[in-house]
């Protein structure tokens, strides 16, 4: 039994800087792997709170009208009812979060009305649409319809 | 005196001993993962949900709304879209060959067309969360990944920018964001859906042609629109298992 731990003897030493080079890699793979890595899947799930912590630019339709009941009752009174406020107003989150600093550019209504409502054969059937150059002839939309509620 | 491997090995093992002790006691090698400062995230559970999107074809106006919401929402670079309009134009019975405009992904609408004899329509298109997403099959790091409540997200400390995603996507759907020279696509809105909002697109579409739908959800509108309709995924033939259903979708889109 002596004689053969003899004749290994020169294999003790590898093994032993092999072992501390295995410990050293352990420790290394765990202080660089993210612990929240593959607690869902193949990703580091600490990503999901990164993403969710993006900032909101549309406060949403609920946080509009908490203020605005005003032209909230004037829309649901005509055929924009189901439109947003952010659709032609734009994002209103930092105007939700201070009210009186920042408020939302009016919208410019040349381009506004016309990107829905220019006359197009593209457009499907049963779409509200009108020719600018016959229907208003440079007329701005405003001078007859009221863009809350439209209709005449 | 000469230098003897003893010399060496003792030294080296020395050497490997207190790194070891060193690198284990440092607070944390890895980044830490939040500012202290951050607020406080919703209460959500993920594996309560499974989302995806609905969108009508015999609705959409392809007014730009939504490119345009998605863009300051998420703060896509110029040139660049998350998610985009498409015009179809097929002439008679040639279905193989579709005109497809595309004008600034649709940003600012489209110019109107007096071509009462084609079939025409508007496809708004974006990133279909697949179930079974080829962009995450292949990336290498594990960057590009499905949440577990059916969002197909990007963590952006760890993507390459190695582009293999792009290409495996049969969508087109991604791109390399050229200031982060990282992978960005839809991520519907995952900042906002986890908190109880719509995603920018559907909150701004004035048609409600897109709707946010949460599969898991027993009460969500989707489990009617999909019992009533006809509905179809884009490539179906790509076995994706996509998760934007399009009601009205013709054949010749690709």
């Amino acid at each position: 039994m002596s004689s053969n731990w003899k004749e290994a003897a020169h294999l003790i030493r590898p093994a032993v800087v092999f072992l501390i080079g295995l410990g050293l890699f352990a420790v290394a793979r765990k202080a660089v792997i993210p612990p929240s890595f593959g607690q869902y899947g193949h990703y580091r799930a600490g990503a999901l709170d990164d993403i969710r912590r993006k900032p909101v630019h549309f406060a949403g339709q609920e946080t509009c009208v908490m203020c605005h009941t005003e032209q909230q009752t004037a829309r649901n009174a005509g055929p924009h009812r189901s439109i947003s406020c952010e659709a032609c107003h734009g994002p209103a989150a930092s105007h939700a979060d201070e009210p009186g600093k920042l408020k939302p550019a009016k919208p410019e209504i040349a381009a506004l009305c016309t990107r829905c409502h220019e006359a197009s054969a593209a457009k499907p059937a049963w779409f509200k649409q009108v020719s600018s150059v016959t229907h208003n002839a440079g007329t701005s939309c405003e001078v007859c319809h009221q863009p809350h509620s439209p209709k005449l | 005196m000469a230098t003897s491997r003893r010399d060496v090995l003792w030294e080296a093992g020395k050497f490997l001993i207190l790194g070891s002790a060193a690198v284990s006691s440092s607070p944390s090698a890895a980044p830490a993962p939040t500012p202290a400062a951050a607020p406080a995230l919703p209460a959500y559970n993920p594996q309560a949900h499974l989302w995806g999107m609905t969108i009508d074809i015999e609705k959409c106006i392809g007014c730009g709304n939504c490119v345009r919401a998605c863009e300051k929402e998420n703060d896509v670079p110029e040139g660049f879209f998350r998610t985009w309009v498409e015009h179809y134009e097929i002439d008679g019975a040639d279905q193989e060959h579709p005109h497809v405009t595309s004008p600034g992904g649709g940003k600012n609408g489209f110019p109107p067309s007096s071509d009462a004899k084609a079939k025409q329509f508007f496809v708004p298109k974006l990133c279909n969360h697949c179930m079974d997403s080829p962009c995450v099959q292949v990336c290498p790091v594990g960057a590009t990944f499905d949440s577990p409540d059916g969002v197909v997200l990007v963590d952006e400390s760890y993507c390459l920018g190695c582009r293999y995603c792009i290409q495996a996507c049969p969508y087109g759907c991604r791109y390399i964001n050229p200031a982060k020279e990282t992978v960005d696509k839809c991520s519907l809105c995952y900042h906002r859906i986890t908190q109880g909002l719509t995603t920018a697109c559907c909150e701004a579409c004035p048609t409600q042609a897109r709707q946010l739908a949460d599969l898991k959800n027993p009460k969500d509108p989707v489990h009617e629109f999909l019992r009533k309709n006809k509905v179809q995924v884009l490539k179906p033939h790509m076995a994706t298992r996509a998760k934007v259903f399009y009601r009205e979708l013709d054949g010749a889109v690709r």
